[in-house]
């Protein structure tokens, strides 16, 4: 079974009170079709592919093949190498049977297993709570914020604040206002060219004079080599801290599905200067596969949270590591 | 981390020399590491296996196994197929010889058209096209017109739009009319970021090539990309027959192995690179130093050939040797010193060295000239029994010295320690250490940013 919304929350003491208004069955139905859509599709491709490829015949090319898959879904050299030799090892020791469907499984495992490095829910259990994405320019930050405060507002019942602190970026701020007319959230802004600080400082004291439950803080994308940039970034989690003990409880990368090895410095550079706790994996529509978040799960241990499946507000779900596998070898 | 793709060569053949003769074994060593090196840059699995066979031919031929350093030499042939494959050089754009230019920008979300079309407008206008315009047919994006709109007015562009409700073929065609009407000298067309799978924008993108007939179709590449590049560009090179290729946000440490496979792939050139987030920050490409960055290797050739023209070679041996026994003083200091700016600004050399452009402090070193003429004329006020023998500089001397250069003995207490270390770090290089790039960055006098490890 995939990772429900619920597994990946952690609500705090709103869990009960909401747990009622979670996910009305018509949309539930809507998410589990898709679910079993792509999950089938990504199934069938695999029963097909992979036992037909490279599980006919173990042999030398068998592993090289293996390698290959890994390489294209851009998993990288060393986890590939680390992964692959693994399944080898287990295969020659006798503990997995060596016909296809058991090394299949056993793959799957594998590869589930390092995805899972690092798995904790997403911390919302602020009063309110404070949510800081950051990420690389056109990654998918404004867009992956609209859709995350769809779902709060709408499966949770829980009341959104959007902070628009990309004050860099032209239109950025407009940008975000669309996404919170869409997602039913309040945006707090200031003029273009303001410190980014302040925003999510007002945008939290706003929050709490409302009562709100959840404030999502946008920051303006940036290389992660722009040392005075990152020192801003650092500089923002510094002012939330200082008015809100705390804050920011959970602060998530968006890595674009595309991005080849640069991800690995990515996550690395933005957890030294914005301490991330887990990584949204967008773009995941197309035909890249994501496999550079196995080895920031394998080398980092930060973990994927969630998942960008295209441009509508509920194209967004839970990461599911055994899901994640199985696509990451479909063709 | 692959950084030093020449070292490691250098590891692999190093016992080539004794043996004199290069083995297929050896070459296929070394065809390992050049393989991982490329992985590692997100050059195109398919590719890199294709790359890897030709060359593997090219080593196992002559001038490898005649050289006399067959690690440098397999080093230089790679470097040599690789900007070969990135094709020489640049091709410019197809102006148009009547009415305006038009040039369309098409690409994934978030890849930076939108950036790049303001760009593009900018260096258009500074290369001979006064009045470039832009046409907003961004319509699904939110903001994305607005965003066009404000980007533009920087660069002195105008914007066509007509915002979100209209088709964004007919916005296109209607921006043409408007431009040609107006006597524009070029349009840029802006386009909405798709997915090269999603059908029914493709298509889209494909009405808009066929009614503003672009005189060329760029397609916008991110350099973070990793092994997707090549299925995306080949769609794209189907629907849109794009021309050409923008690389962007080669400012980051993205090795850009995309820009070969894409190249590969589709055989289209990569006209233009875009390299910061100041709209200026945009320029003609050039794929030879394409080539090295992907191996991460400086342009070694170049500084070699630099230091042979201008570098004594009787007196780098003494010095060599000098090193060796550490014997080095301050007067071979000042003679090394000179020789070496006579080969040009020092922040320029230190961006040639291999494996430097990894080192994070030295990037962001600002190599202050001054700063060494102050050294010179310290130097200079010194005796030579002090040149040689720095450890005699106490207060006194110290003083006369400061007089003498017209500095403060502070500093020329802080040259004295400065070449403590240096003497201690050339120690270290003798035994065929790599040399501690913090002491490096503090040498040659920058503020290193000593936050960021280096992996």
């Amino acid at each position: 079974m995939a990772t429900t919304w619920q597994e990946m929350l952690n609500l705090g003491s709103r869990e009960s009170a909401n747990s009622a208004t979670s996910e009305p069955e018509e949309q539930r139905r809507g998410v589990f079709r898709r679910l079993r859509e792509s999950l089938s599709k990504s199934r069938k491709a695999l029963a097909e592919e992979l036992s037909a490829s490279f599980f006919d015949r173990i042999d030398e090319e068998t592993w090289e093949r293996l390698e290959e898959a890994l390489i294209l879904a851009d998993a990288g050299a060393p986890t590939t190498a680390k992964v692959v030799e693994r399944l080898e090892q287990e295969v020659e020791a006798g503990s997995v049977g060596a016909d296809g469907e058991a090394v299949q499984a056993r793959l799957i495992e594998i590869l589930a297993e390092v995805a899972s490095t690092g798995r904790a829910p997403i911390d919302l259990s602020g009063e309110p709570a404070v949510l800081l994405m950051v990420g690389v320019n056109g990654t998918g930050k404004t867009t992956t914020i609209g859709k995350v405060a769809w779902h709060l507002s709408r499966e949770f019942g829980l009341s959104v604040v959007l902070a628009a602190a990309d004050t860099y970026r032209a239109a950025a701020a407009e940008q975000l206002e669309k996404w919170a007319e869409r997602a039913g959230a309040e945006l707090v802004r200031g003029q273009e060219g303001t410190d980014p600080g302040a925003v999510a400082f007002d945008a939290i004291e706003a929050a709490r004079a409302r009562g709100a439950d959840v404030v999502i803080v946008d920051t303006a994308g940036r290389l992660h080599t722009q040392g005075n940039l990152m020192d801003e970034l650092a500089k923002v989690r510094r002012v939330i801290a200082k008015q809100m003990p705390g804050a920011p409880h959970e602060t998530l990368l968006s890595i674009d599905a595309t991005t080849g090895q640069n991800g690995l410095r990515q996550a690395q550079l933005f957890a030294e200067a914005a301490e991330i706790d887990g990584v949204v994996l967008t773009k995941l529509d197309g035909t890249a596969k994501g496999g550079i978040v196995l080895a920031i799960a394998d080398e980092l241990g930060i973990p994927v949270k969630l998942i960008g499946t295209g441009e509508q507000l509920e194209d967004l779900r839970p990461f599911d590591p055994t899901d994640f596998a199985n696509a990451l070898l479909a063709p | 981390m692959f950084d030093q793709l020449s070292d490691r060569l250098q590891a692999t053949l190093s016992d080539v020399r004794s043996r004199g003769k290069l083995s297929e074994d050896d070459v296929d060593a070394a065809m390992r590491e050049i393989r991982l090196a490329l992985l590692e840059a997100d050059v195109n699995f398919k590719v890199v296996k294709s790359f890897t066979k030709g060359l593997k031919e090219r080593c196992l031929g002559e001038e490898v196994l005649g050289s006399l350093d067959p690690g440098q030499q397999v080093v230089k042939i790679v470097n040599e197929e690789l900007a070969e494959l990135m094709g020489g050089a640049g091709r410019e754009l197809a102006y148009a010889s009547g009415g305006p230019t038009v040039i369309l920008m098409a690409g994934l979300q978030g890849s930076g058209k939108t950036t790049a079309c303001a760009k593009l407008a900018r260096f258009l206008r500074e290369n001979g096209k006064r009045d470039v315009a832009l046409a907003a047919c961004d319509v699904y994006r939110p903001a994305a017109v607005d965003q066009l709109v404000t980007v533009g007015g920087r660069v002195g562009a105008h914007v066509y739009e007509k915002g979100t409700d209209a088709d964004p073929v007919e916005i296109a065609a209607w921006a043409l009319e408007e431009a040609k009407r107006e006597r524009r000298d070029a349009l840029i067309v802006d386009t909405a970021g798709r997915l090269h799978i999603d059908q029914e924008l493709m298509e889209e993108l494909a009405r808009i090539r066929k009614r503003v007939r672009p005189h060329d179709v760029l397609l916008v590449v991110d350099a973070m990309t990793g092994q997707d590049a090549v299925g995306v560009a080949e769609s794209f090179a189907e629907t849109a027959e794009f021309d050409g290729v923008v690389m962007t946000k080669l400012d980051g440490d993205a090795r850009g192995g995309a820009a070969l496979s894409v190249r590969a792939v589709t055989g289209k050139p990569i006209l233009f690179a875009s390299t910061g987030e100041k709209l200026e920050a945009f320029d003609r490409f050039h794929p030879d130093r394409m080539a090295s960055r992907i191996l991460g290797m400086g342009d070694v050739l170049s500084l070699i050939e630099k230091a042979e023209s201008q570098i004594d070679e009787q007196q780098a041996i003494d010095l060599e040797q000098k090193l060796r026994r550490n014997q080095f003083t301050l007067e071979d200091m000042l003679q090394q010193m000179r020789q070496v700016r006579k080969m040009g600004p020092l922040s320029g050399i230190l961006g040639m060295l291999p494996g430097m452009g990894a080192m994070k402090q030295l990037k962001n070193v600002d190599v202050d000239e001054g700063q060494l003429d102050r050294v010179e004329a310290i130097i200079l006020s010194m005796t030579p029994e002090e040149r040689a023998n720095p450890a005699l500089i106490k207060g006194s001397r110290r003083k006369r010295i400061a007089n003498g250069s017209g500095t403060r003995p502070q500093q020329v207490n802080q040259l004295v320690k400065q070449f403590d270390q240096m003497r201690k770090m050339m120690r270290h290089m003798a035994s065929g250490k790599n040399p501690d790039p913090q002491q490096l960055a503090q040498m040659v006098g920058g503020a290193p940013r000593p936050k960021f490890k280096r992996r």
